[in-house]
């Protein structure tokens, strides 16, 4: 597979890789794929007081576009509101990525990553309150 | 050292440079580049007595008589003339054929054509170790069983089969035997008469000759049939029309004659490198190797390195150049039929990357080689959030994934 220099760039350098508590209240976490598809995702957000996230890491197992679609992802959604962050859509990463169409479905994989993440944080938040 | 350092010799094999320098005399108006059919002047008496020269090579390697060598385009097409050709001749003798899961496609996609066709296909499940059981092919064989194709050595995991075992098998039950030699020739010695063998495919750009040139032999005593698949001139003694490519045909038979001479110096050299290779690796945690280490060609060696996805291991050893069973280096999307097939579970096929070392592998090579694939393999580890839970102690079996 010849990839776009994105994606070598986000492969080569991945931004924002790590953990986060995920017992912490404020952290929401996404983990989607699956092992035996050849990928897995794992996605955290810090989300502040104001419900903006401030802070986003990743795990990913999977090919050069899933690792770079989620790397990708970390940066788009720091500084944006649950709101904002649960309406990026797949095709916007796999634009900006320049993905082949064989590797569209790694943007998608990502797309669901985030949207688990804001639930996780959502249920969170709602055990929390009751 | 050149870089990228090219371990993919089971993809292909680059042209030895003595072969090349063979096939070039016979392409330029200065050269013998005549027609060998060709039976009214020097140019194709030249060039009929070079192909019969390479016939008296390739026949050797294989200790066969020449005349049942017979030129094609490669093992694919040698395959497809071995098995519809039998399929088709011997039609109403029986309609049933028995073939394994881990053949190559070439075998594979000509089978399920003759079952499009009508005929009946058993495909045999290997063992876990790569390797047939003899006694499931010989419960496999009918009164309509009219062929039996097996490979001799796999492509993916380098396994070699008991050619001679299934041979006598066959034989004593009157069926015929094709085996695909592609991945074989020069690595494994082979004897058509002891291995009791019918129908053999050979390729020569595996075994350092060019691409585009291949032979099927085709057993005369006692004399196999096959109808021909390509109609023309009446060639090959009919069996493949179509004008001789002198100059392939040249390459493949100083390829296959450097071979006999080299093959076991070569194997014992490969061998050391492999283990020199192993050696470097296997320390390292939840790396497995697939198919039997054993019963195994020296220059294979496939790994799986649990946690880490194929592709991007490749993208990260940019350096080399290897292949994966992953299924993100198909346009399918599916994971390696092969490893499936031995019962390695998909994450393990994900995860696994096919070494294979050849002619102008060094030493230096597997030197340089060894560090590189280790730092990757625990930058991509530290990356992955599966090795991540594994070093907590969690059983990814015992999760609930969303596959998609």
């Amino acid at each position: 597979m010849s990839y776009g220099t994105k994606v070598l760039d986000h492969y080569e350098n991945p931004r924002n890789v790590g953990v986060l508590d995920k017992d912490d209240p404020n952290v929401g976490t996404g983990m989607v794929g699956a092992p035996a598809c050849g990928d897995v995702m794992r996605l955290q957000i810090r989300v502040n007081d104001d419900g903006v996230i401030e802070e986003a890491k990743f795990k990913t197992y999977g090919c050069g576009s899933a690792i770079a679609s989620s790397s990708l992802l970390t940066e788009w959604v720091m500084g944006k509101t649950l709101e904002e962050a649960a309406k990026i859509k797949n095709t916007e990463l796999a634009e900006e990525l320049a993905l082949p169409p064989v590797k569209i479905h790694c943007s998608v994989l990502a797309e669901s990553a985030i949207k688990a993440a804001i639930k996780d944080f959502q249920d969170k938040q709602q055990d929390t309150k009751q | 050292m050149h870089l990228p350092i090219y371990l993919d010799y089971a993809a292909t094999t680059p042209v030895d440079p003595r072969v090349a320098d063979k096939m070039m005399e016979y392409l330029a108006p200065t050269g013998k580049f005549g027609n060998p059919a060709s039976r009214s002047h020097q140019f194709g008496w030249d060039a009929e007595a070079a192909v019969e020269e390479a016939r008296v090579s390739v026949a050797a390697l294989i200790n066969a008589d020449p005349k049942d060598i017979v030129w094609t385009s490669g093992a694919t097409e040698a395959d497809n003339l071995a098995i519809k050709g039998v399929a088709h001749f011997y039609q109403k003798k029986g309609k049933h054929l028995i073939t394994s899961k881990t053949e190559h496609k070439a075998v594979l996609d000509t089978c399920r054509q003759l079952e499009r066709e009508g005929f009946e296909v058993t495909y045999l499940d290997p063992e876990p170790n790569g390797l047939i059981d003899l006694n499931k092919l010989s419960d496999a064989i009918r009164k309509d069983t009219i062929l039996v194709s097996l490979m001799h050595v796999n492509n993916e995991i380098g396994v070699i089969a008991d050619i001679a075992a299934m041979g006598e098998l066959t034989r004593s039950k009157g069926v015929l035997f094709h085996v695909d030699a592609a991945q074989s020739t020069g690595k494994v010695a082979i004897d058509v008469d002891n291995m009791q063998v019918d129908l053999i495919s050979m390729s020569a750009h595996k075994t350092y000759g060019p691409k585009g040139i291949g032979a099927l032999y085709v057993r005369r005593k006692p004399r196999v049939r096959i109808e021909p698949q390509m109609h023309g001139g009446g060639h090959e003694r009919g069996m493949r029309s179509g004008t001789l490519a002198t100059h392939q045909i040249v390459g493949m038979g100083e390829a296959f004659r450097l071979a006999k001479l080299e093959m076991a110096e070569e194997q014992t050299r490969l061998l050391a490198l492999r283990n020199r290779f192993w050696d470097g690796l296997k320390d390292l945690e939840e790396i497995y190797i697939n198919g039997d280490l054993e019963h195994r060609i020296a220059g294979n060696l496939n790994i799986s390195f649990a946690f880490v996805e194929g592709e991007s291991l490749i993208m990260a050893l940019k350096e080399l150049a290897v292949s994966s069973g992953s299924a993100c280096t198909s346009a399918s999307l599916e994971p390696s039929y092969v490893l499936r097939a031995i019962g390695r579970p998909d994450e393990l096929a994900h995860s696994s990357i096919r070494f294979s070392f050849g002619r102008f592998t060094t030493a230096e090579e597997i030197d340089y080689v060894i560090p590189l694939i280790r730092s990757k393999i625990n930058k991509l580890r530290e990356l992955s959030p599966l090795w991540d839970m594994y070093k907590e102690g969690i059983d990814l079996n015992t999760i609930k994934w969303d596959s998609h």
